[in-house]
């Protein structure tokens, strides 16, 4: 890789973005918070997988899809099954009818692990599932709605309908699946035990560095051929169809690249809150991670992450301070980020903070140059 | 003057680096709580006592669709703090209380759950009301070592060490209803019909081994999602059956579109032809059904706003006089207001507010006071109470027709019954 190209790759405002996002999430989270704190910030930030995904296949692609709960639900399942599994050996269950076993399954009067729960024995196994199962199921999706030129709203509904399906296959099979309560009771990792505190500060280190991984690929995709492909696509289909690219492919593509981020996410959330239920799945969760990437700016995939924190650290500070009335202030914080910054906060730094940041930037130098005389002051001492 | 000195200085270093200093700090903490309490028995583990407070949680959902069950549990626990800090507090500590809203969604609850115990170091929690909300703090009470009261009927197989079940388990509920519509009504087939979940289909678990035991029928068992709405397929096939009785346990909205549809396809419940018992409507749910729908069906409970004696006049005066002369209070509402009674006892008891010790003290701990009546905390952590049945009347409130002589044991893992 050539110089060139990396620059191409990343132009130097975006390393800036990544460097500051990393000090923030590396360095000044784990370092003024207390452990149960960080462990609410790694929570949030397992949502932020979803939202980047949502930047390529609906900022980039224009693709809104609302159910990516459903991805970011079955990479959790994937993880909880194998956690679940660990958890029931035959002599922690044994007061159960069916001893080795999961408790809701013994609950149910199912005495015996069904077939699709066996392969979840094998950690390597579950770790493909759960990028697998996800994007499979999206290729499916994909293959059958892009295929047929379904696109648009027709598509939005389309996926709400899945994550509304999805939902009340989990709830009816509660034999299979532990129905409404979900899987809980989750306890150890290959013998680990996820709940002590240094667990959760690895983990949320581990959550840190794949949200990093993920950032790195979308950035990839934003900056190759593929990216701009996805803006022409977004902009005028018709035209990029009619300059010999096969549309649905791409859209495809990028519709499996954030099933398979968000089910990183929810993977990485099971294991940071210890459990897993179809709550995550429907509708309302899904749409709300539309709203993350919506306050971020949905062309953003750093405005994602931002939102996604800024979304859910208000969420919990305005229902800790006002239980009863918190979710008007919700209400309204989404309705001034739309009417104030329609293109959120990635907007809002664009057009405001960024000027701003330049003019000083200038102001600075100016001011350098002119008390030196006409030696140019070098940024690095200035800044 | 020394203290004045030191205190400005940390808090300074702490606005740069509490991380790095956090380690350090909850090793401070633990010795200086140490020192200071280790004469003090009444709060040995640091929770949230001073001298003259003691700081509780409050955790239920009052946003999202749960909100409109959970408020009445909500309600009695604050009036039940009240009442206590009336009559002089918890060994000589006024109660004060953090209320978290989880949003009728569990990992909400969970978050909160943990926000309680950790950061705000409450030394009990009142709260949770469906059994999902339930199994996603449990982790977390068994983890950090809370206590819970939980207040609602649920489907039993759970016993844990920290939490007290102040509502009924299943066998509680189930049994002791059975038996009566068999015996006084001659019921001789059932219709089982339930919201799909944990709790309706555990409940008609136990419900068809009773029935069969009894050498009885069950003609049909049926489950629906929540919400679920349209109900005329089942109501065609029990008019097909003929059961003698429909045991329903709806749940939530679906009890609304349940009821005006078993009315509007001509099943008048207050014929009893079949009679319909249910153990999942209180009179909070006849609110929103209406009572000229629900008018004649039977439901099995512990509680009900109706019950006379004196210990629960006072109940249904204070509660109206705190909420307003139309509330009504359901079974759980009740069992809601009996946690920080116990709670109270326990401590009492216990002489401490540590949670090992209020664990220990709790078996045994009798309530003479309580708006049901009588009841006292089992070994396994539920509670001893009688099973009644009432009879829906059109006011929305339920005539009692029967008790059990004896407190019902609980038996969270009923034998011969899963």
């Amino acid at each position: 890789m050539s110089i060139q190209s990396i620059r191409e790759f990343m132009p130097k405002n975006n390393l800036v973005y990544f460097l500051c996002l990393a000090l923030l999430i590396f360095v000044v989270f784990p370092l003024s918070m207390d452990i149960f704190r960080l462990n609410l910030i790694g929570k949030y930030l397992t949502y932020a997988f979803v939202a980047i995904g949502l930047v390529l296949c609906w900022g980039y692609g224009g693709i809104l899809s609302l159910g990516q709960g459903v991805f970011f639900g079955l990479g959790g399942y994937c993880m909880a099954m194998f956690l679940k599994l660990e958890s029931s050996d035959p002599e922690s269950t044994k007061i159960q009818s069916t001893p080795g076993i999961p408790d809701f399954m013994d609950w149910n009067q199912i005495t015996e692990l069904p077939w699709f729960w066996e392969p979840f024995y094998s950690f390597p196994f579950t770790l493909l599932a759960i990028l697998l199962v996800p994007s499979i199921f999206a290729y499916i999706i994909g293959v059958a709605m892009f295929k047929r030129r379904v696109g648009g709203v027709y598509f939005a509904i389309i996926t709400q309908a899945i994550a509304s399906i999805l939902t009340i296959l989990i709830i009816g099979q509660q034999g299979y699946t532990g129905g409404v309560n979900g899987i809980t009771d989750l306890r150890t990792l290959l013998g680990w035990n996820i709940r002590t505190d240094s667990a959760k500060y690895i983990l949320y280190f581990v959550n840190g560095v794949l949200l990093f991984i993920c950032l790195l690929v979308a950035q990839f995709i934003r900056k190759s051929k593929l990216g701009r492909l996805l803006l022409a696509m977004r902009e005028r289909e018709d035209r990029v169809r009619f300059s010999g690219y096969d549309v649905s492919n791409f859209k495809i593509f990028i519709f499996c690249v954030a099933a398979a981020f968000s089910a990183i996410g929810g993977a990485m959330f099971t294991l940071q809150v210890g459990f897993m239920s179809p709550s995550f799945v429907g509708i309302v969760p899904s749409i709300e991670m539309v709203i993350f990437c919506a306050v971020g700016g949905r062309l953003s995939i750093f405005g994602a992450v931002y939102g996604t924190l800024l979304v859910n650290w208000a969420k919990t500070t305005f229902s800790e301070s006002f239980p009863e009335l918190w979710l008007f202030a919700m209400g309204a914080l989404f309705i001034s980020v739309v009417m104030a910054f329609p293109s959120g906060l990635a907007g809002l730094y664009k057009s405001k903070v960024e000027p701003w940041l330049i003019q000083t930037y200038t102001n600075i130098k100016r001011y350098y140059l002119e008390r030196n005389g006409t030696r140019p002051a070098e940024s690095g001492e200035t800044l | 003057m020394k203290f004045k000195f030191v205190f400005p200085t940390l808090k300074k270093i702490s606005a740069y680096g509490r991380g790095l200093l956090s380690t350090l700090g909850i090793i401070a903490c633990s010795f200086a709580l140490n020192t200071a309490n280790a004469a003090d028995s009444v709060n040995s583990t640091g929770l949230a006592v001073t001298d003259d407070t003691v700081t509780v949680g409050i955790l239920h959902s009052v946003t999202g669709t749960m909100a409109i069950s959970e408020t009445g549990s909500v309600q009695a626990e604050k009036l039940a703090i009240k009442q206590i800090n009336e009559m002089g507090g918890v060994l000589g500590r006024k109660i004060k209380y953090i209320q978290e809203d989880g949003a009728s969604d569990w990992p909400t609850f969970a978050e909160k759950a943990k926000k309680l115990l950790v950061r705000d170091k409450v030394a009990a929690v009142f709260g949770c009301w469906t059994s999902a909300s339930r199994k996603a703090v449990l982790p977390v009470f068994e983890q950090y070592n809370g206590m819970l009261y939980y207040p609602t009927f649920y489907e039993g197989l759970e016993q844990s060490p920290n939490v007290i079940y102040t509502g009924q388990e299943a066998t509680q509920q189930i049994i002791a209803g059975i038996d009566w519509v068999v015996e006084k009504k001659g019921a001789k087939t059932f219709y089982l019909l339930g919201s799909d979940y944990i709790w309706p289909r555990t409940s008609n678990k136990i419900a068809r081994k009773h029935i069969e035991k009894l050498g009885l029928k069950v003609v049909g068992e049926q489950y629906y999602p929540l919400g679920h709405t349209q109900f005329n397929s089942v109501i065609n096939k029990i008019k097909l059956r003929k059961p003698d009785v429909i045991y329903a346990i709806v749940v939530g909205g679906s009890n609304v579109a349940f009821y005006k549809q078993l009315k509007a396809a001509g099943i008048d419940l207050r014929k009893e032809k079949p009679l319909l018992l249910t153990i999942s409507v209180t009179e909070d749910e006849i609110l929103g059904i209406g009572g000229e729908n629900i008018e004649g069906a039977y439901a099995a409970m512990k509680y009900f706003q109706s019950l006379d004696n004196p210990n629960n006049k006072a109940f249904v005066k204070a509660f109206k006089e705190e909420y307003g002369e139309n509330i009504v209070i359901g079974d759980v509402t009740q069992a809601a207001y009996l946690g920080p009674w116990l709670w109270k006892a326990a401590v009492e008891k216990a002489g401490s507010f540590d949670i090992d010790k209020v664990r220990e003290a709790s078996p045994g701990i009798e309530l003479t006071t309580a708006p049901e009546g009588y009841v006292k905390i089992h070994p396994n952590h539920h509670l001893w109470s009688k099973t009644r049945v009432g009879l829906a009347q059109r006011d929305g409130q339920y005539k009692v027709v029967y008790e059990t002589e004896e407190l019902m044991e609980p038996d969270p893992f009923p034998e011969g019954y899963q």
